[in-house]
């Protein structure tokens, strides 16, 4: 079956899509109330919130999809604030003519990447819009962050040690092969890091700042960390984690790993005497086997790259579109 | 020699100055991204050249874009990089915001399975490039014809670059050439051994990692340095002598030579590759796009020859920058000025 406008309405057919799609996918006390709105238990600690809009295309791509992806960005935007995250609300706009099956496949996605993450989605919103068989999610997401997680972008130090979490570059990789109709067996790293950043806090580590990287890449975020933090950051090209895949991709389109985007990946900044365990603590969990370390934090200001090949670099944010609709 | 001998070597050239030109826009790219760029000693002075197809293309074929992306029953198919290129009234991208029809590929391929979906809508392919990508071009036309297809066209601004070396050899005070190696996996490395002996200057064929670039930067040093001339393959896992026969003959058989105007070099006689014979009817007028009226004070041409450093510039990182390029080699990502804004890190 195809989504028709009809759906949309507010009528008997969306009230039948939301009950043989999103409400038994979704499923859970809150929301099977099925109310205006989630009533939910006042928090201990203090309240973050986010929000978050996936218009990827493709909809499906090696290793994930746009529900997964949803759920992870939403998720991972609350885990790098030192936030537990707890409740999501999901906002669906399809365009006309989208498979009931494709949207099914979607929906079954994010409530599996909700499960996997630890977090129920509490309410949610429906619309159609004429198209070609698109679809949009917004998510929001609600956190606990705990009493003594002070984690922000203004928090370098000079001295701090930069992980990251993984290999650079395959979520934009798989988006740019799959439009390419390149065949590679590149897999989307599109993940939720929640119990990562969990299993830092919880092994005392003590975070100075997360952020996860996703468009315009590593250079885009360890600029804005810099100007955050009015610090100088310093990486070293020859620490950087890049797949062969990735390698590869970049070799023959001209790409920079360090523009690309992922989708669960983390730079970390913690204080030298930390660096050792919060390593072996990042590798120690799921999508954490490649961390490295990769830079340091230094007085001064901007980013610089010490390349593989004995030059140095100025890294610059991602100027321009970079690669469309790549979350 | 190892990187790290290679590396000492550049740094410490101690030889007469040097002014040698890198052609290719992907190793204007990669010198800055490897930092090789920032390991020349100041008595060598790396000028980037007219290698990026989209800084070198005149303004008239971006206005013949533009027109035929608002005419009813056209959508014009290009490159991203293109859209953003200023033409004398509005962009590709600026086109698109005043109702103009505009798409873009990532390879040349795809616009035809874009074709396919509506095929009462007459597709202009923006075919830009130089010898590299013409094959792919040839054989796209190739089989627009044998497909039959009705709804597909290109505008050409295909471009062959020892005739614009030459050019910059009769202006310029350059002392050898990295030759671009994308370019000679398809011509081969002798292709620019007439203007090694017209020239009496070195060119270097140079590779894109930054083990191979530094290898061919090393190579031009040595022979420039010593006021050798010849021809040196620095790339031989992939260029050889005469390069690809298959390549070079799908070129002949569908594209002729004429004259293409050049940003900065003006037009150069038989620079440019025209659709011939039967697939002349593929043709949405490229011939004589010879206007290049760049906007005022706009230097982009006296950069693209090596006249002018993009600092050089009055615009540069003033009234040009990358949000709202005046000219094209602010535009490209293998432009240039943006490389440069961007290396100078103070554009956050």
């Amino acid at each position: 079956m195809k989504i028709e406008l009809r759906h949309g309405a507010g009528g008997a057919d969306t009230a039948g899509l939301i009950d043989s799609i999103f409400a038994r996918h979704f499923h859970n006390a809150v929301l099977d109330k099925m109310e205006d709105g989630a009533v939910l238990p006042r928090p201990a600690g203090e309240l973050v919130l986010t929000t978050d809009s996936f218009v990827v295309q493709p909809l499906e791509f090696s290793g994930g999809n746009i529900g997964r992806l949803a759920v992870c960005g939403t998720v991972n935007d609350l885990s790098c604030m030192g936030a537990v995250p707890k409740y999501l609300t999901a906002g669906f706009i399809l365009e006309e003519g989208l498979e009931t099956d494709t949207l099914e496949r979607m929906v079954a996605s994010m409530a599996a990447t909700a499960k996997e993450a630890g977090v129920s989605i509490v309410a949610g919103d429906t619309k159609v819009i004429e198209g070609n068989g698109g679809m949009y999610i917004n998510t929001a997401g609600a956190g606990i962050r705990p009493q003594g997680r002070c984690v922000s972008a203004a928090n370098l130090c000079p001295g701090d040690q930069l992980i990251l979490s993984g290999t650079l570059g395959e979520h934009h990789a798989v988006i740019l092969s799959s439009r390419m109709g390149l065949q590679t067996s590149l897999k989307s790293d599109c993940a939720p890091l929640n119990a990562m950043t969990e299993a830092l806090f919880s092994a005392g580590v003590s975070v100075h700042t997360m952020r996860d990287i996703t468009r315009g890449g590593l250079a885009t975020v360890a600029c804005e960390l810099a100007k955050a933090s009015g610090c100088a950051l310093a990486i070293e090209e020859s620490a950087l984690p890049v797949s062969e895949g990735v390698h590869a991709l970049c070799g023959i389109l001209g790409l920079d790993p360090l523009t690309m985007g992922n989708e669960g990946k983390l730079l970390i900044a913690v204080p030298q005497a930390d660096t050792a365990h919060a390593l072996a603590t990042v590798k120690a969990v799921p999508y954490g086997e490649n961390a490295a370390v990769i830079g340091t934090v230094c007085a001064g200001s901007g980013v610089t790259l010490q390349t593989a090949i004995g030059g140095r670099r100025v890294l610059s944010p991602l100027r321009g579109e970079g690669l469309p609709r790549i979350c | 020699m190892k990187n790290e001998q290679m590396a000492a070597y550049l740094t410490h050239y101690r030889g007469r100055p040097l002014r040698l030109m890198e052609v290719c826009g992907t190793h204007t790219s990669v010198l800055y991204r490897s930092g090789l760029r920032g390991m020349l000693p100041a008595q060598v002075a790396m000028l980037s050249g007219p290698g990026c197809p989209v800084c070198v293309t005149p303004t008239a074929y971006i206005d013949r874009l533009t027109e035929l992306s608002l005419t009813p029953g056209v959508c014009v198919l290009s490159f991203g990089d293109m859209l953003a290129v200023p033409g004398s009234k509005l962009s590709l991208a600026g086109a698109r915001a005043r109702g103009g029809r505009v798409g873009f590929f990532y390879a040349p391929e795809q616009a035809l399975k874009i074709a396919a979906k509506e095929p009462k809508t007459c597709f202009v392919l923006a075919a830009v490039g130089f010898e590299t990508t013409a094959p792919v071009w040839a054989v796209l036309a190739e089989t627009i014809l044998q497909q039959g297809i009705q709804n597909v066209r290109l505008l050409t601004a295909l471009k062959t670059m020892p005739l614009a070396m030459d050019a910059l050899c009769e202006t310029g005070d350059i002392d050898g050439f990295l030759c671009p190696g994308h370019v000679a996996v398809v011509s081969g490395s002798e292709s620019f051994r007439p203007l090694a002996d017209k020239w009496k200057k070195p060119m270097v064929v140079g590779g894109f990692t930054p083990e191979l670039l530094l290898r061919a930067l090393c190579r031009l040093l040595r022979e420039a340095g010593e006021r050798h001339s010849g021809v040196w393959n620095e790339y031989p896992a992939y260029v050889r002598r005469d390069g690809n026969s298959k390549a070079k003959a799908v070129v002949a058989r569908v594209f002729e030579t004429g004259p293409a105007c050049w940003r900065g070099l003006g037009v150069l006689a038989g620079s440019g590759l025209y659709l011939r014979g039967k697939y002349a009817a593929l043709d949405a007028g490229s011939g004589a796009l010879y206007d290049d009226r760049a906007p005022e004070g706009c230097c982009c041409g006296k950069v693209l020859t090596g006249a002018l450093t993009p600092q050089q510039c009055p615009l540069f990182g003033k009234a040009c920058l990358p949000e709202h390029p005046v000219g094209a080699c602010m535009v490209s990502s293998e432009g240039s000025c943006r490389i440069t804004y961007l290396e100078r890190g103070d554009s956050l």
